[in-house]
This record gives C-alpha cells, sequence and structure tokens, in this order.
C-alpha cells in the first residue's frame, strides 16, 4: 500500500513516533460450533448439504469444486447457525469429507464438531506483528504513516484469508484522518497454527488499532490532548466524497460532528479533572478516545474483480406477493444474528404500507433464494437490503399500475398516502396495496399489456463501498497494585447512516463492543512450543462474560451514505473495530505517570503489573512479560 | 469431549457405597460431577465404575454442633448458601460459596466433592484450613477422622484411601470477636482463583488475638499462611498487616502458568493476603 512520499516525509519530519504491537490471535467462538449434514440421492445424483454457512451460494460453488458435481446439482441449506462471527464464511474440509461420504455410502451422514474441535479446528482472527511509526509537526499534523506488517495465515490459506490484511486493512491506513504519506508493507505469513481468516472487524479492527494507537502515541510526544490531535487532522466534513492517498473514496461522513457527542456525554474537562485529583490519591484514572472509520457494505463487484477477490459483491432479493397480499421476500445474504429477517421486513412494511407482520423473510437455501454472496463485512443492510427495497419499489409501481386501472384513473394522477394508492384530487377514493396485491394474482381485470403476478427480483451492486465513522470513549481505573483494570463508562457514538431498527442497531453495537472488550483485556490464543493449543477449551479462553462486562452507553449521529438507496451503512462490526483500541488508550492514559507508552493487549492483569513494575523501573520492556502467540 | 466407557452404580444407602466402593477396582465416587465428569471427558480420569451417592440422604444438611456445625459432605454449594444459621455462624463459608461457579454449578456441586477433588486452584479447601476443620471419613473398614490441615497432600492428592468416602465436615466454633474474610482474584474464564485468600482475625480489646489465612490457587494445594503470629498482639495496624502477608508465599513453591506467571501470582498472593486481613479486621468488632 503507497499514497504519497512516506519516505521523504519521515526524513523531513519534525517529530517521529514508534512502535511494535502485537495483535494477538483470537478465537471466534460462535456460540453454536460447526456442523454438517450430507444427503446424496444415487439416482438423481443431487447432493443437499445443510451446513452452518454464513454464505450458501459461495459454498455452492465451492462445493461443487471440491466434491467436482455441477453446481446445479447441489443445494445448501444453511438453517439459524448459532452466530459466525466470520468463523462460518469459510468452506472447510470437514464439509467435503461429510459429503462424499454420504455420496458414496448412499446414506446420509451428520458430523458435528464439539468446542476443543472448534477451537483447534475452525478458523482463528487477528494473529499481526506490527511495526508501524507516524510522523508529524510539533503543532501536531500529521504527515506520514509506515508500517511493516507481519499477518500469520496459519497452515493454509483459509478462504478469504489474503484478502483480510489487505483489502481490509491496508488500504484503510488513513482512518479518519487527512494523511498525505502512507507506505505499508504486508507480509502473509504460513505458521504452524490453524488457519487465520475473517474474525469480526477483520483487518479492519488491526488497522484502527495501529493508527489509534499512533495518534495517542504522538499526541503524548508533542504534549497535546488526545482528543485535539484528532480534531486537528480530521478529514473535514465538506471535503466528501474524500479520496485517501491508499485510493478509497469515502462516501459521506462528519468526524467532529461525533467526537463532540461523545465527548458532550462524557463530560470531557470534567473527566480530566476528577483524573487530576484521583492521581494526588495515587488512583490511577485513564480516558481512551478513538475516532475510527471503516470500510464495509462489501462491494462493487468491478472492486472485487480488481482486487482480486473471488467472487461478486452484488446482493439479491425476489419480493413475492401472494394472492391475499402477504408478501415473502427470499434474499441472498444470510443473517445469523444481526436481525435483518426485522430489519428486511420493516424495509418491505413501510414500502407497502404494511404491518411487518406481513412479511417473512427467508434466507438460506440456494433452492429458494436468488444468487448472493452472503453476510460479513457488514454488508447485508447496505446491499442485500438495499436489493430488498429496489425489488420492493419494483413490485410497487406495478401495482400502482393496477391500483390506477381498477380507479379508472391516469397513472400519473396515482399518489401514495398514508399506505394507500389515491387519486390527485378525490382523497376518497383509495385502493390498498392489498387489493392491487389481489387483483395482479386472479389478473381477471388487468391494465392493458401488464403481466399477471406479483414479484419482483433485483440484484443490487453498490457503486462504492460505505465508510460508517464514530467515536468511543472509554474510562477506566487501574488497580496498580493487581493490575486489573475497571472499565468506568463506556460511551460508543456511531454514525451508520439513518437505523432502520434502532434496537437492533444498538444491539449490534453492544456485541460489537463487547467483542472487542474481550480482545483488549482477557482473550488470547496460546500455543506452546510443540504446537499444542494451551487455550483449547472454555475453561482457558476467555470470552467475556455479562458480568464481566461494563454498561454500555450508546448515542448515533446520522449521515447517509450516497451509494444505497437506504442511506444506510453497516454496524456489525463498528464497536469491536473501536473498542479494543479505546479501551487500551485508556490503560495507557492512566498509566503515562509510570512513563507507560504501550502494552500489547490483552491487558491482563499479570500484563499491565508487569508494565507498571518495568515502569518504575524506568524500562522500556513494559508489557512483554506476557507470553505471547507462537505461531 | 467423550469418556472412555465405564459403569454406574446408584448407592441407595451410605452402607451400599462404602461396599460399592471398597473392592479395590478403581470405583469412584460422584455427587454433583462437576469436577470428576470434565475431567473424565478430557480422560484425564477413567474410572471404570462410578458409585452415584447424590441422593443418599444421610451425606446432606447442615446442623450446629457443640457451637460449631456439622455439614453433610453430600450437601450442595446451593444448600449451604441457603442456610441462614451457617452464614450468621461461619460468613467465612458463605463468602467463598457464593464466588463458586455459576448458579448451575451450586446447585449441582457439593462441598465434599470439591475437598475430595481437591484442585489446587479451588475455593473450598482454603476455607476448611482457615475454619480449622475436621473431616470424617468412612469405609467398610471403618472410620476415623482427619484435620483439613493435614488433609490435602498435594494437587488432587489428600489422605482420602481409595475405599474412604469423606462424609462429614466439622467446623469448631470460632474464637469470640471474630472477623472474616474470602478474596479471590479469579481467572476470567475458568473463574478459578488465580489467588484467593481466607482470613480470620479476632481482637481482644484493642489487641489481635486470633490470624489465620489460609491462601488456593498459588501453590500446589491450597496451605495456611505462617508469618500470622507475628500479627498477633499487635493492632492490626497497617504495618503489622503488610508484614504478616509479605510472608504469604513464604517456603512455597508458586504455580506459573499463561495467565498468570508465577512473579505475579507471588506478588498477587501477598496483595490478596494484606487485602483480606484488612477487610476481616474491620468486621472484627
Amino acid at each position: 500500500v503507497a499514497g504519497g512520499d512516506a519516505e521523504k516525509a519521515f526524513n523531513e519530519a519534525e517529530v517521529r513516533v514508534k512502535e511494535r504491537i502485537v495483535q494477538q490471535r483470537l478465537l471466534p467462538t460462535a456460540m453454536e460450533c460447526r456442523a454438517a449434514v450430507a444427503s446424496y440421492n444415487k439416482g438423481s445424483g443431487q447432493l443437499t448439504l445443510w451446513v452452518t454457512s454464513q454464505n450458501p451460494h459461495i459454498h455452492r460453488f465451492l462445493c461443487s469444486v471440491m466434491l467436482n458435481l455441477p453446481e446445479h446439482r447441489i443445494r445448501i441449506i444453511s438453517p439459524e447457525v448459532g452466530g459466525g462471527f466470520g468463523s462460518k464464511i469459510p468452506a472447510y474440509p470437514d464439509e467435503a469429507l461429510v459429503s462424499l461420504a454420504a455420496m458414496d455410502l448412499g446414506r446420509p451422514v451428520k458430523w458435528a464438531e464439539d468446542r476443543s474441535e472448534n477451537y483447534k479446528a475452525t478458523i482463528h482472527g487477528r494473529d499481526h506483528i506490527q511495526y508501524v511509526e507516524l510522523c508529524g509537526t510539533r503543532d501536531g499534523k500529521i504527515t506520514g504513516l509506515r508500517t511493516k506488517v507481519y499477518a500469520g495465515l496459519g497452515g493454509y490459506a483459509s478462504t478469504a484469508a489474503p484478502g483480510i490484511p489487505t483489502i481490509l486493512h491496508g488500504l484503510v491506513y488513513s482512518g479518519a484522518y487527512t494523511i498525505p504519506n502512507i507506505h505499508g508493507t504486508i507480509y502473509g505469513v504460513y505458521t504452524a497454527g490453524t488457519p487465520v481468516d475473517a474474525y469480526r472487524g477483520a483487518g479492519r479492527p488491526e488497522a484502527a488499532y495501529l493508527i489509534e494507537r499512533l495518534v495517542d502515541l504522538l499526541a503524548r510526544e508533542i504534549g497535546m490532548d488526545p482528543v485535539e490531535i484528532r480534531r486537528k487532522n480530521f478529514i473535514p466534513a465538506d471535503k466528501f466524497p474524500y479520496t485517501t492517498v491508499t485510493g478509497l473514496t469515502y462516501d459521506s461522513g462528519n468526524y467532529p460532528a461525533a467526537m463532540d457527542k461523545a465527548l458532550g456525554i462524557l463530560d470531557y474537562p470534567a473527566f480530566r479533572q476528577q483524573q487530576a485529583e484521583a492521581r494526588q490519591q495515587n488512583r490511577y484514572l485513564g480516558v481512551g478516545v478513538v475516532s475510527y472509520i471503516e470500510i464495509c457494505g462489501l462491494g462493487p463487484s468491478q472492486v472485487a474483480g480488481a482486487v482480486g477477490f473471488g467472487g461478486g459483491l452484488y446482493d439479491s432479493a425476489i419480493v413475492r406477493v401472494f394472492p391475499t397480499g402477504v408478501v415473502r421476500v427470499y434474499i441472498g445474504g444470510k443473517p445469523h444474528g444481526q436481525g435483518e429477517e426485522t430489519t428486511f421486513a420493516q424495509i418491505v412494511a413501510e414500502e407497502f404500507g404494511y404491518p411487518v407482520e406481513n412479511i417473512q423473510i427467508v434466507a438460506g437455501d440456494t433452492e429458494t433464494t436468488p444468487q448472493g454472496w452472503g453476510t460479513y463485512g457488514s454488508r447485508t443492510t447496505a446491499v442485500c437490503g438495499s436489493a430488498v427495497k429496489v425489488a420492493a419499489q419494483r413490485v410497487k409501481e406495478k401495482a400502482k399500475k393496477i391500483a390506477a386501472h381498477l380507479m379508472e384513473a391516469n397513472e400519473e394522477d396515482i399518489e401514495w398516502n398514508d399506505g394507500k394508492f389515491t387519486v390527485r384530487g378525490s382523497p376518497d377514493q383509495f385502493k390498498t396495496f392489498a387489493e392491487a396485491a389481489l387483483m395482479a394474482n386472479l389478473a381477471w381485470n388487468m391494465p392493458a399489456g401488464v403481466e399477471p403476478g406479483l414479484e419482483a427480483t433485483a440484484f443490487f451492486d453498490p457503486s462504492n463501498f460505505v465508510y460508517p465513522f464514530g467515536t468511543h470513549l472509554c474510562t477506566v481505573e487501574v488497580d496498580i497494585e493487581t493490575g486489573q483494570v475497571h472499565i468506568l463508562r463506556y460511551i460508543a457514538v456511531d454514525d451508520c447512516g439513518p437505523p432502520i431498527n434502532p434496537m437492533i442497531v444498538d444491539g449490534q453495537v453492544h456485541g460489537g463492543v463487547v467483542q472487542g472488550l474481550g480482545e483488549a483485556l482477557q482473550e488470547i490464543a496460546v500455543y506452546d512450543e510443540s504446537g499444542q493449543l494451551l487455550t483449547g477449551t472454555m475453561m482457558d479462553y476467555a470470552v467475556p462474560k455479562a458480568s464481566q462486562m461494563p454498561h454500555i452507553e450508546t448515542a448515533h449521529t446520522i449521515t447517509p451514505s450516497p451509494v444505497n438507496p437506504l442511506g444506510v451503512k453497516g454496524v456489525g462490526e463498528a464497536g469491536t473495530i473501536a473498542s479494543a483500541a479505546c479501551v487500551v488508550n485508556a490503560v495507557c492514559d492512566a498509566l503515562a505517570p509510570f512513563g507507560i507508552k504501550h502494552i500489547d493487549k490483552p491487558l491482563t492483569p499479570a500484563r499491565v503489573w508487569a508494565a507498571i513494575q518495568a515502569g518504575k523501573r524506568g524500562s522500556r520492556a513494559a508489557g512483554q512479560n506476557g507470553k505471547e502467540t507462537r505461531t | 469431549m467423550i469418556p472412555t466407557s465405564f459403569d454406574y452404580v446408584r448407592a441407595e444407602s451410605l452402607k451400599d457405597a462404602l461396599k460399592a466402593l471398597s473392592f479395590g477396582d478403581g470405583s469412584k465416587a460422584i455427587a454433583g460431577g462437576h469436577s470428576l465428569l470434565p475431567i473424565m471427558k478430557f480422560r484425564l480420569a477413567q474410572p471404570p465404575r462410578l458409585v452415584d451417592i447424590s441422593r443418599l440422604e444421610e451425606l446432606k444438611g447442615v446442623e450446629e454442633k457443640g457451637r460449631g456445625a456439622r455439614i453433610g459432605a453430600g450437601t450442595t454449594y446451593r444448600e449451604l448458601l441457603d442456610s441462614e444459621w451457617l452464614h450468621q455462624r461461619f460468613p467465612l463459608l458463605t463468602e467463598a460459596t457464593e464466588t463458586i461457579g455459576d448458579l448451575q454449578v451450586r446447585n449441582r456441586g457439593t462441598i465434599g466433592g470439591s475437598l475430595a477433588h481437591a484442585d489446587p486452584v479451588s475455593d473450598m479447601p482454603a476455607v476448611m484450613l482457615a475454619l480449622d476443620a475436621t473431616f470424617n471419613l468412612r469405609s467398610k473398614r471403618g472410620k476415623r477422622s482427619v484435620k483439613a490441615r493435614e488433609f490435602f497432600q498435594g494437587a488432587f492428592t489428600t489422605a482420602l484411601a481409595e475405599d474412604e468416602l469423606l462424609t462429614e465436615i466439622i467446623l469448631p466454633p470460632l474464637p469470640a470477636g471474630t472477623g472474616s474474610c474470602y478474596l479471590s482474584h479469579d481467572h476470567p474464564a475458568s473463574g478459578y482463583a488465580i489467588a484467593a485468600a481466607a482470613t480470620v482475625v479476632a481482637r481482644k480489646r484493642k489487641a489481635v488475638s486470633y490470624a489465620v489465612a489460609a491462601l488456593t490457587g498459588v501453590g500446589d494445594m491450597a496451605y495456611l499462611v505462617k508469618s500470622m503470629e507475628g500479627l498477633i498482639g499487635t493492632e492490626g495496624d497497617e504495618t503489622s498487616v503488610a508484614q504478616a502477608a509479605a510472608g504469604a508465599t513464604a517456603g512455597i513453591e508458586v504455580n506459573g502458568d499463561i495467565h498468570a506467571p508465577a512473579e505475579y501470582r507471588r506478588h498477587l498472593a501477598t496483595v490478596i493476603t494484606r487485602r483480606a486481613l484488612e477487610i476481616a479486621l474491620e468486621r472484627a468488632p
């Protein structure tokens, strides 16, 4: 990744900061492990594979290659899968073996992994070692960013693995800032461990973390407040669409607005005063600020082709209206906990003037759903939701023609008022959507040249990615005797465009933040020297529990995206992208009196305590006491 | 995660159970199963036969005995927490019990099961050391009593013979004017102690007249801290407490693992001991 002249920028810079950052290996830990059932009809040559998949159409294609079966002989059914977090994107050998066994035996074959198998054999996440540098002026203007990143891939390249540290990582190095010179070198490294692939955030948390840590380090170096340095370097709200030197064009944004909102909720100056007072009593409080951006709503298929992604990135929907007017929508995406069954029903309900109960969303069965590319990368509402919207609009256009015909009015005179088709100038004359739907399905009395039936298919391919953003703030107190980090407040201000279902949006933020807090504080996959996974069960791998998590305060700014008809951006990964860096920034702020600038996550009490001891000794080795993943 | 095959018998009486355990065939008693079943699933234990003692009424219940308590070994944590009397008399025991596992674990797990299992990171052994409990053991051969302070012999190793069952826990009365505290620094995943301290102190007039601290999670078994004698006769002031706590790991080989290197755990043991003493002293009337 390169843009501008980073070498020149660093040579001429007034200030430079650098750090070695370890992004530890993580275990995605979907609540339900992977499973597959294959059934093969030897007579028809038809294979049905029930499999825990985030993207059944990709599975159909990959199974066709792996099994040497034509695609039309394969039916993939992905039912409720118990969460994914990226771990159910890849095609795994297990599913192919289950299929081959079923084909060989002519009988159904079932396989399900248990948790210890899941931890050993289902993909892992993150696993970077990053050498990163930032340079700027004494008054806080960032002039360059340089990285050398070793991204562990594990023993084999998993399905989407090469795209994670490259397309979804290196390209977003500019973050929320105008950085004129960027140079990143990323090495994919095969290691003796489980393959690493997409895990919630996938490449973007690893980028946001290094940028946000570096910005704090630069602020510390020049004695500037972390809020002020961010404000000084934000891409201004009037500069969108904004093209970064890495070649991405950010669709829309207003970064200072999100930050100001978060600062207001916290009362930042009051906290700084509280922090100063606490230090008088040898108590160590800190605040972390993170202003993230992310790339999601993946994305234009043309770009997917250009960057070497092996599939398309459009998505699809069929909106089918039954004679009684109720609606079933078949989608190419595969929600697995994100609530799009509700969100998409709302999109259609609003279009047709219906209660949501009239709409049913069907996903996950390749036999009934149109070709799509699955649910990951916070893309489903922005891309597949837009396909739903477009298909619903097409259906409504036809219904309008029929309504006009039934009311013996010109189509041009038909208006949509209060959930009904009305005729301009005669407000008591109306037809509901359901009445038009009935006639479309009966076809007794149709306008000339209009086909019977009422359904439409849409394939939506966005013109650009979407770039959600926000500011998260976190305050902590560190028990310097035990090294225990206590989160006092966690404030998340996210901008994902106009929320369709605010409760679901907040739910996604909550889940994302918690997953990032686990990463920041307690999750790490550890192998021993002989390649044994030491964190092979939930007794050793510390998935966050509800009782360990703080209250999460959510708020939003709303900046619509111009690249899709809903104006929405993704929100499934935002929390994870922001929160790990936010906590580490807060802890490093709290421990600044010990000269601590960086501690590698997870900030376990043992690591934090060791960093404090090193800090007290004036050593630079702060944070290196904890054992690292060796793969 | 699938155990090797094993036989299962449910004991209908204590006599029944003792007979079933008397054949020297490696049979293991099972009550709540919260320690045994997981290690069987990992095949770290492969007993040929399980003797289920979970329904034996003879092993259940909490009652006053002398001015102390008798607790049946098969009493679940939930049942311990339900005893208001036990809480009044031995608040240390209920404070520790509240930190054990989660609701489901406390509903099934038994105090005797935990003690007989003698996991070096479990809570109950330290509590028993601090309260100077006595364990009554039974076998087909007869009965005997062993002090908790002699019962634990190493990681997962106790004075129990293969044919013996822990049947009762006897808690002697605490000195007058006692305060106690159970303080645990837990591993975030397992919930087991990285280091935990059980402290019991008493004051006469202003001076500390009684002080014990027992630690778990630190070495290969729970142990009594030797340096507590130094606290007796002091006023329990900051310096005296810190000095007593400083000896928390003296003579102990401290565990180190991926969660807590030995150096950290040694330090943590001292901090936890000091804090648990401070709280116990505040609670001592």
